[in-house]
Parts: structure tokens; sequence; C-alpha cells
């Protein structure tokens, strides 16, 4: 199969996930990513090199699964910027990239003495995006931020949470993911854009401003109503008003800490749940039946009754048997997945193939996060591991600046990869 | 543009503050001559803004009467109305909209022409629907070869699930990001992410593979059929959720406003004197971490409340502090804990927003909990020109609308236009096909 990307080359500094998300994807699509790194540190700008979990009992900044996860399918390479000689190395790299990608704070890149300008002089057309939590330019500019603050930043933690408490947030870098995300359509975007015009550009991508684009119909219910997020009985992200249904949530199943997910989108929907309640050998269901719930604006309005009631029906049932019930009934509902419910034991994940083993050079084969888009003539492919510190930098200096190995090792003896 | 702006995104500063007009004349966006068709759905309709903010002509094609995301509220006003849905102006800026009805064989004809002058197809119908009436990609490709079609569906065209019924709650619960969001009391229910994120992962997915099959097709001339599942999406965006699993068979456990984790953690979450919460981010890990904190502490005058801060002293005066070692070495763990209690301690005597920036110039990373009009009004997000206007002549007015994504400089992203009526532009693009 033919590569989406083959025809590009990305020198790449990011890490850790918000900007190494964005280079997996076009790795996996078959771009030449050139990952480079800092031998006299090991690497370990990039956290996740050596932080768990990890396969077996190895440690080091070879052993970081997380790190695999994010960085499979690229090429590694070590660069002691400190000596002149590696600097001229990545100019002469730079002169052969289709784009320069950074998470670091802002400024690093420049202090390196590899900023926009100075990058442009080498290769005109060149895409620079770089990526860090409040962007290049703004007050907030020179502070850091890793994704749970970019998450409580632009809105989308406190958004999320049960009414009258704290908000919950996200349990994950959501926006270290959808930041990455963002920068690999940044990176795409001024791909075409120069197909187009010839022009190179830099791109500054600040997670938070993605962050606060995600939560516009709440903006927009401030700046054209008048009506702020902050207000007495939100968050309530379980229940829904854009649009409005009932019931809406998440509610318990038999077992400890098993729920089911549970969605009716109309009147027709909840009258399927209400007799499949109804019917069923529940104690009490003439609930079911209250004149209150029999429209969308009784529901909404007696939602933690309904909410309640629902919950001691369901809570007798297991979840994936109930689930299936109420799908076969006409009524949404999915039961909320464990990662081991959801990884091993999901028909629709394994035939999607979305967990690809990888070959890691000193990890063996490790499974990994595939990619939940197919693409019918040049599907992405996930095999190699995350590169291990300096892997590729006599394959790479060989493959692109024409290097021997005798001209490596004399690089390496010289600390200068 | 002023040429200092088009290489430098400090001049975006100055930019954000010019006027309507000399803003309309900028340059087309990246994706200009992509034309895009759309068929409405709540589960794409946010990649077709992403594309139509970026210059692209997008088609969007709504069944006669609307589709039922016009009757999503807010409303403008509190008032229903099929033009007045803040949900819809949010989710089809820059796009033009017509009404087919694929009923009917002139409603179907009218797509395939349509079609026929598409770079794109962007939909999420039911898998088979399009099949059935002639539609689908092997249909399309045949009129336009070249044609990129791409659909986002719950879960993926082909799968054993593929035809359940999803709602973005379900897709998130099906596909883990429920699991791990919730609070340390594990008798409330987890919590789904604030509204229609399961909907959105599957459209950046979507967007992006339409950039990399755009790409792709100007080096091979071919289009191609693109199968985005939101389910598969869910599953690859839980971060530790999954590897964890995946190469240690952990399962994280969800955790009040911080990563979910195999075992509890300190938590992260501080109520500040105001009643307001800060998450108190990444806990100090370097010397020079303890010391600016300790630093802090003292100008707060907090120092003697704080018996423990003999530790940030010494984290302070230590040559480097070896993570690995918390929970083995006694002295290493009682410097990272000192630093955490010492956050939590702060945090209790300020406001959020004097934490958030106290703690900044400290050179810690903390965030506080805005609210997203709170952030949207911060002297930051204004400065990047995040707010923007949007003028709707139908009231004579214009509104204020969350900005861009991304920052670029070159064929930048920008809303040409509001959400369109109902049927606005039926006769104007049904006219240019004839042509």
């Amino acid at each position: 199969m033919p590569t989406a990307l083959g025809h590009l080359r990305i020198c790449d500094f990011t890490g850790q996930l918000a900007g190494a998300g964005a280079t997996k994807w076009l790795a996996a699509f078959g771009a030449e990513v050139i990952r480079i790194e800092d031998p006299v540190t090991h690497g370990l700008w990039d956290i996740l090199r050596p932080m768990p979990p990890f396969v077996d009992e190895r440690r080091g900044p070879d052993f970081g699964a997380g790190f695999n996860n994010h960085n499979v399918e690229k090429l590694g390479i070590t660069l002691n910027l400190r000596t002149e000689r590696a600097r001229e190395i990545l100019a002469e790299i730079v002169k052969r990239s289709d784009v320069v990608s950074e998470n670091f704070a802002k400024g690093v890149l420049e202090r390196w003495g590899f900023g926009y300008e100075q990058l442009k002089q080498l290769k005109p057309d060149i895409i620079y995006v770089s990526n860090c939590g409040f962007g290049q330019v703004g007050p907030y500019s020179d502070w850091k931020t890793w994704g749970p603050i970019v998450q409580a930043i632009s809105g989308v933690t406190h958004l999320s949470g049960h009414p009258g408490r704290e908000p919950a947030g996200w349990g994950y870098s959501y926006m270290d993911h959808t930041g990455g995300m963002y920068m690999a359509m940044a990176i795409l975007l001024a791909l075409v854009h120069r197909q187009r015009t010839g022009e190179g550009q830099w791109v500054d991508m600040s997670c938070t401003d993605a962050g606060l684009s995600l939560t516009g119909t709440a903006l927009l219910d401030y700046t054209v109503n008048g009506r702020p997020s902050r207000r007495e009985g939100s968050p309530d992200s379980n229940h829904s008003a854009s649009p409005e249904m009932a019931p809406h949530g998440i509610y318990p199943s038999r077992g400890e800490d098993e729920w089911i997910g549970i969605a009716c989108r109309n009147d027709g929907e909840w009258q399927k749940l209400a007799a499949k309640i109804g019917a069923s050998e529940s104690a009490n269901s003439d609930w079911v039946r209250d004149v209150r719930f029999a429209s969308l604006a009784g529901r909404i309005a007696g939602q933690d009754a309904l909410d309640a009631q629902l919950a001691s029906f369901t809570r007798a049932h297991e979840k994936f048997a109930l689930a299936r019930e109420l799908q076969a009934a006409g009524v949404p509902a999915a039961a909320v997945a464990r990662p081991q419910e959801r990884i091993d034991q999901d028909e629709n994940t394994a035939a999607w193939g979305l967990w690809p083993t990888v070959t890691h050079s000193k990890m063996g084969r490790v499974r990994v996060d595939g990619l939940p888009a197919h693409l019918s003539k040049t599907d992405w492919k996930i095999e190699r591991g995350g590169p291990c510190l300096g892997e590729h930098t006599e394959l790479v200096l060989n493959r692109v600046l024409g290097m021997s190995a005798d001209d490596v090792a004399k690089l390496r003896a010289e600390g200068v990869v | 543009m002023s040429a200092a702006n088009a290489t430098n995104p400090q001049g975006r500063e100055a930019d954000a503050q010019r006027g309507e007009a000399e803003r309309s004349s900028i340059e087309p966006g990246a994706l200009h001559g992509i034309r895009v068709i759309e068929l409405a759905s709540e589960k794409c309709a946010w990649a077709g803004k992403l594309l139509a903010d970026m210059g692209a002509d997008v088609i969007l094609v709504e069944p006669p009467g609307g589709d039922a995301a016009r009757n999503y509220g807010p409303f403008l006003g509190d008032e229903p109305g099929a033009d007045r849905s803040l949900y819809w102006w949010h989710h089809h800026t820059s796009k033009r909209g017509i009404v087919l009805d694929l009923a009917t064989e002139p409603g179907r004809t009218a797509l395939r022409k349509l079609a026929a002058s598409a770079d794109v197809v962007l939909e999420s119908e039911a898998p088979g629907a399009l099949a059935a009436g002639g539609l689908d990609y092997a249909d399309l490709a045949r009129l336009k070869p070249g044609l990129i079609h791409c659909a986002i569906t719950p879960f993926g065209r082909s799968g054993p699930r593929k035809d359940e019924l999803a709602t973005d709650l379900t897709v998130l619960a099906a596909g883990g990001p429920a699991w791990m969001n919730g609070y340390d009391d594990h008798s409330l229910p987890p919590v789904r992410g604030l509204g229609n994120q399961g909907w959105a992962v599957g459209c950046h997915y979507g967007v992006m593979s339409i950039l990399t099959a755009i790409l792709y097709r100007a080096v091979s001339g071919e289009g191609q059929f693109i199968d985005v599942s939101s389910h598969a999406a869910a599953n690859v965006t839980t971060e530790a959720g999954s590897y964890c699993w995946l190469v240690a068979k952990q399962t994280m456990q969800r955790l009040t406003g911080r990563h979910a984790s195999q075992t509890p953690t300190l938590g992260s979450q501080m109520k500040c004197a105001d009643g307001r919460y800060v998450n108190t981010g990444v806990p100090p890990r370097k010397p020079a971490e303890f010391a600016s904190l300790l630093g802090w502490l003292r100008s707060l005058g907090l120092e003697a409340k704080f018996p423990e801060a003999v530790f940030l002293q010494l984290g302070a005066e230590r040559a480097s502090i070896d993570l690995s070692k918390i929970g083995q070495d006694d002295e290493i763990t009682a410097i990272f804990g000192a630093g955490r209690e010492a956050m939590n301690l702060i945090a209790s005597r300020v406001t959020a927003y004097e934490f958030f920036t106290g703690a900044q110039r400290a050179g810690l990373a903390v965030g506080v909990i805005f609210s997203p009009e709170e952030a949207y009004e911060d002297p930051h997000f204004k400065a990047r020109g995040f707010q923007v206007e949007v003028h709707h002549p139908e009231f004579g007015r214009s509104f204020r609308y969350p900005g861009a994504p991304y920052a670029m400089q070159k064929g930048a992203w920008r809303i040409s236009r509001r959400a369109p009526r109902l049927g606005e532009h039926t006769e104007e693009v049904l006219r240019e096909l004839a042509e």
C-alpha cells in the first residue's frame, strides 16, 4: 500500500503527548519523522522517556511505555546543540526538511539559534509549528502548563462534573491529546497552503486557545445571552441541555463500581425504555407511568427524581446485558467500559485493529494505541516501536546527509551526537 | 497584513486590534479552492466547521425542515427557532447551507451533481444508508475521480457494533473516557466530560484524515474513502487509561480533578480563599522550584505556619532530586510531599487568580479553573485576538464568537460568515451547478 505522506520529512523536536501525539499521526502515514534529542541529558526533556508503565523490570530512558506509545514509527537521533558542529548538522537537516515541529516553552529553539527567521534562511518555504500551552503571544506566554492546567484555564475542567460539587474535570490529559490533534491539523493545513502558494510559515499553536474553542456553545450563551457558565447548578455534564434529553446520564449497574450510560433522545425512545422497565420483574415500576414524565419538559423538570428511579432499575442489571437489551428495544445505551473491557473484550475495537503490536528495539513486542481512521488507499502503519535514544543517528546522518559510519563514529567521539 | 505580521507572531497583537474592514481583505484561507459537501449531522458538524473556517467552500446539505441540531439550545434570547440555536451558530460558521430531499430522486440527482463538483464529501449517515440511495463513495467516486469521502460514524462503517444507537454520552461511556473521569468518591457516577467531546474527537481525526488525503491526492491524483469511528477515537484518547492496560494490565481509577491512577494520589485541586478552584499542577520537582516555592511562601508570611518548610529548604539545597526514589528514600519523599502541601496551604490563603499568577511568577506550573467566559474575557486571550466579531446581517449587528484554535500567519483561520439560515443558499448553489 502506498503511503499518504511518504514524500515529507519532519524535523521533530516534540515530546510528551501534546507534541509527540501530532507527529505520531504523520509518522503512521509514512512521513519521515526525525526526533532530535539531547544526548547530554539523555533525552529526558521528554519526561515520558523513563516513566512508567514498563513491560518488565528494566528502567531508563529507553523503557517508558508511554513514550513508546506516542513515538511509534519515528526515527530518533541525538544532537548536542551546545556544539557548533551539531548546529551545522541541524542546519543541514532543516534544509532538507518540510516541517520543523516543537512544543518547548516559548523561545527555546530561538535561543539555540533556530528561531523562525533562522529556519527561513536555511529553507525559505519551511513550515515551523510551535505548540505551547499559552502560545507565543500574550501576557501568559512565558508561563508553563501541562495537560490538566490547559484544561483548567480553558474552561473544559469547569464544565465537567456533577451539580453542587467541585468540577471533576478530566482524569487524563485530554488537552494534551487534543492539543496534539490541533498541532497535527496545523502542520497539515500549512502543508496544503504551501502546496497551493509555495509559501512556508510559522504557526503559533496554543493549547489553551484550542481548549477554549471547544466550549463555544457555552461561550455564545454568554456573549449573546449574557448567561455565564459560572452559575448555580453548573457543572452538570452528565445531563444534556444541548440538545435537551432526559433521561440522560450514567447509572449504576450490578456489581462494584459498574455503570451504564443511557440517553433518550426523544419521547419515542423514552416510551421504549419505559415499556422495557414496565415489562421487567422489578418490584416497583409504576413510576414510569408518572404523568410528569410523559413529556420532555416534564422529564427535564423532574430529572433528579427520574434519575433516582431509573438508577433503582439499572442497579439490578449487569451492564453489558442491559445495554444489549436496551439497544434491542431501540434505546441508546452503552456500558461504561473499563480499560480491560474495551481493549481486550470489545469486538469492535478488535475488528478495527485498534491495538497494534509494535517491535521495539529493547522492549520487544509491545501493544500501543492505533488510530481511529482507516484510509482506503493509504492507511496507517504502526509496526516499529518508538526510537531508543539516538537509535537512528547513524542511519539518518547517512540517509539524509550522506555521512559514513566513520564520520558518525568521529562525531560520537567528539560529543557532537 | 503588515510585512512584520507575515513572519512574526508578535505582529498579531496589533493586528487583533484592527477593524473589520481590513480583516475582510485578508488573503484566502489555507483550504481556499477546496469544496466540501457536508451532510448535516451533529456527528460531523465540528469537522465541517474546522474546514470551513480555514477557507474551504463547505456546502451544508440539510433535509426539508432542517437538521435536528437547529433545535438544540441555548437559543438567541432563549426563544427557540430554526435560525436561533447558538449550538447551530457555533458549529456551522463559514458554511453555505442548502436544502435537498434525499428521499426523492431529484434530491439525490442534485447531490450527485454537487459531489461531482466537490473535492470532499463529509457525512455521518448510518452505515448502509447512502449506499441504498446510490450515494455512497463507490457511486460518487465514479462521478468525480479523486473524490475524498469521509464518514464519521459512532462505531465505524463495518464493525460488529456499527448499527448501535449512539449519543455523545454512550460513545464516551463505551470508549473509555467516562471510566476515567469523576470523583474520589466512587459512589458517584463517572463523569462525561463537557458536552459533545465524543463527537468532537471523531471530528478532529476526521479533519486530520481529510487533510492527509488532500496531500496524498496532490502527489497521486487519487481520492479515497475514509472511515472514522468516534468510539475508536475515544478509545485512543485516554492517555494512560489505555497504555497502562496494554502494557502492564493496570486499571486506572478515577480521582477528583486529576489523573486517574491505579492507586489514589494526593489531591491537586484546591479551593482557594475566594471559593474558586485551582489545579495545583505538577508539584515542585527541581531544587530551583523548591527555592522559589519557599520564597513565595515567605513573601506571603506563611513560613511560620508551615513546619515542613524545612523540607523545602532541604529540597532547594540539594544538587538534584531523584523522583524515582519517592517512597523509598525518606528525605526525598518528605521533600516532594512538602512541596505539594505548601502549594495547598498557599491556595487556601489567596484567591484562585492570585494563586495562579503568584505561582506562575514563581516559575511553578499551576492553573486557575476558569469558566469559559472568564477565560474569554481574560487579557491573555484578548491579546491573542481570540475574541472575534461575526456579523449577522439579519439583525444588523455583530456577536462575539470564539476565535482560532491555531494562529496561522498565512492562509489563516477566519470565520467568513455566520452559520447559514435554513435553505439560505439553495438557489445560489443550484444556480452555480447549472452554469
